[in-house]
């Protein structure tokens, strides 16, 4: 087990499994088709994401360096949030992103089920992360891996 | 982050609770990125990058409907990306369905949502807003509340405006507030080059792999490029615009590039050189290899690679006057060296509605219809996301197309190659 200190940007708590992208996570490419078209299972859509590609991403602590990709970013997690298919939270090793921060900030303004964000957890939290281990998340930002 | 009364006033609700949470939106996520205050938007014009009616984007409409019944419009008028439809370009009878009646069925209403909030008219629908011929052209310094990755970087790049990568709905709250939250590329320190990339290639780099490999190796940073002015020189003319598109849309969907300096050439890089490189910049040497390894490994998405193609998009941005010209020119004389009348693949060829209508009205517009090729100023990534078109090979020439769609990516010579000779 090993604990990893970050800066909350969306504050709450939370325990989930990791899902771990060493690449910048595609917005767009990874939820458009689970949004569009009804996937229960919110899978990555982002064929250009090795890590993630064709795995659920719902409820899940989606473990990255960064968001890329079009500017619809923050809008899409917002929608993924409103309409219950979101990760339960999103934890970055850098400083979160421009589009990332937006749909944070847009799901706990303008919903009911914020995600909980904490950013700047460093690289080493990303290399010792892996897809399958237990995450909790503290209102601190305080990240357990086990 | 300090505020005016002025800004803190309409936190505390005197302009009623949707404005208030509008403001709340943007000092939020100024302090994600440590802002210490709010600064006016400064250009005439927005730009918003959700343009589409999905139905599945009910949250975005409901949103809409918040803005427009708490009075909070946009104080500036805005141009859109493209439509995601558009009768002209070929649709089976079965996609047409999907389109019209499940994917897009949304479009009216959110289209009369927008002109509410502050559309500039019904042909402001475009990814390039900032062609001569659109006019949504923002001038150097100015601050933009603006979404669209490959607006956004052309914006800070070519045109020497200050914008973040703003999210969809950032934008438009910033448009609203008419302020945007000062951090990033809005700052003279957010705008230095933390990167140096090296051109040693042999021949003019493909616009859209240069750009594509740059994104993926620097992602969000700024880089500085030295060497591309040897192939597209240090003026800005309408060929040197038309490839700083590209290349930007490719940095900014590999990558998250909102800004990048072309030695001698952009705006910036000519009037503060090498000082606006940051000490300790990394260096990214590109060359004739490098460029192969990148293309070679764009995945192919057909389920039977060796398909003929059935589709083929050429606009992702969408093209310039100059370069709708070029390519007509070029596929007349390939057809006719070739022996055919007609393109042997179906090929639209996209721009914004006011492109598409001046270059209609000239000789070219006649001289392109006469080699098949429609025009049109639909959003190609928009057609191409649904799992019809997904079983469709689909070519094309734009990275950024080829990133978001099974579509397959070929350099724009063999595209050229493709549709003007008989399908065998």
């Amino acid at each position: 087990m090993r604990e990893f200190k970050g800066r909350p940007v969306c504050a709450g708590s939370c325990t989930a499994e990791a899902l771990v992208s060493h690449g910048g996570l595609n917005t767009l490419a990874s939820f458009q088709n689970a949004l569009q078209f009804g996937d229960k299972e919110v899978k990555c859509g982002d064929q250009n994401n090795p890590d993630l590609y064709k795995k659920s991403m719902l409820n899940k602590a989606i473990c990255l360096p960064q968001t890329i990709g079009s500017t619809t970013g923050g809008m899409v997690l917002y929608c993924a949030a409103d309409l219950g298919k979101a990760p339960k939270c999103l934890l970055f090793s850098e400083h979160i992103d421009s589009l990332a921060a937006a749909g944070a900030v847009l799901a706990a303004v303008w919903t009911d089920s914020p995600i909980v964000t904490v950013d700047c957890l460093g690289p080493e939290f990303l290399d010792y992360v892996k897809d399958g281990m237990k995450i909790t998340v503290s209102e601190d930002g305080t990240v357990c891996v086990e | 982050m300090t505020l005016t009364q002025e800004q803190q006033d309409i936190l505390g609700g005197s302009k009623g609770e949707t404005m208030a949470k509008v403001m709340q939106t943007l000092v939020l996520y100024g302090d994600a990125f440590g802002a210490e205050k709010m600064v006016p938007v400064t250009s005439t014009k927005g730009h918003l990058v959700t343009s589409f009616g999905l139905k599945v984007m009910k949250p975005v409409y409901n949103l809409m409907d918040q803005l427009i019944e708490g009075g909070a419009f946009s104080k500036q008028k805005f141009s859109v990306d493209p439509k995601p439809l558009d009768p002209n370009v070929p649709a089976s009878f079965l996609e047409k369905i999907v389109f019209k009646k499940f994917m897009y069925s949304m479009q009216d209403s959110y289209d009369s949502q927008l002109a509410k909030l502050g559309l500039i008219d019904r042909d402001s629908y475009t990814c390039t807003c900032y062609m001569d011929e659109v006019g949504n052209i923002p001038k150097k310094g100015d601050y933009l509340s603006w979404a669209e990755s490959s607006a956004v970087v052309y914006a800070n790049s070519v045109l020497g405006a200050r914008c973040n990568r703003n999210s969809g709905i950032i934008e438009l709250f910033g448009s609203i507030a008419g302020f945007v939250p000062y951090f990033g590329l809005l700052t003279d320190e957010g705008r230095k080059a933390t990167w140096v990339v090296e051109i040693k290639t042999t021949k003019k780099p493909e616009a859209q792999i240069l750009g594509s490999a740059i994104g993926m190796k620097v992602m969000e940073d700024v880089p500085y490029v030295k060497g591309l002015d040897k192939w597209i020189g240090n003026e800005l003319t309408d060929d040197a615009k038309a490839y700083l598109k590209d290349f930007g849309a490719a940095t900014a969907s590999n990558g998250a590039v909102g800004l990048y300096h072309i030695d001698g050439l952009t705006p910036e890089a000519k009037e503060l050189g090498e000082s606006l490189i940051a000490e300790g910049a990394k260096v990214y040497v590109i060359d004739d290899d490098e460029l192969k390894r990148v293309q070679d490994n764009y995945p192919v998405m057909w389920k039977d690679i060796s398909a003929a193609p059935k589709l083929c998009f050429v606009g992702c941005p969408h093209l310039s006057m100059a370069q709708l010209k070029e390519w007509t020119d070029n596929v007349t004389e390939a057809l006719k060296k070739n022996g055919l009348s007609k393109v042997s693949v179906p090929t639209v060829f996209t721009a914004a509605p006011a492109v598409c209508e001046e270059f209609s009205k000239s000789p070219y517009g006649k001289k392109l219809k006469d080699t098949g090729i429609i025009l049109s100023y639909i959003c190609p990534l928009m057609y191409m996301n649904n799992p019809l078109c997904k079983k469709k090979a689909v070519i094309t020439n734009s990275n950024k197309l080829r990133t978001y769609t099974t579509s397959r990516y070929y350099r724009s010579d063999e595209i050229l190659d493709i549709i003007t000779k008989e399908v065998k």
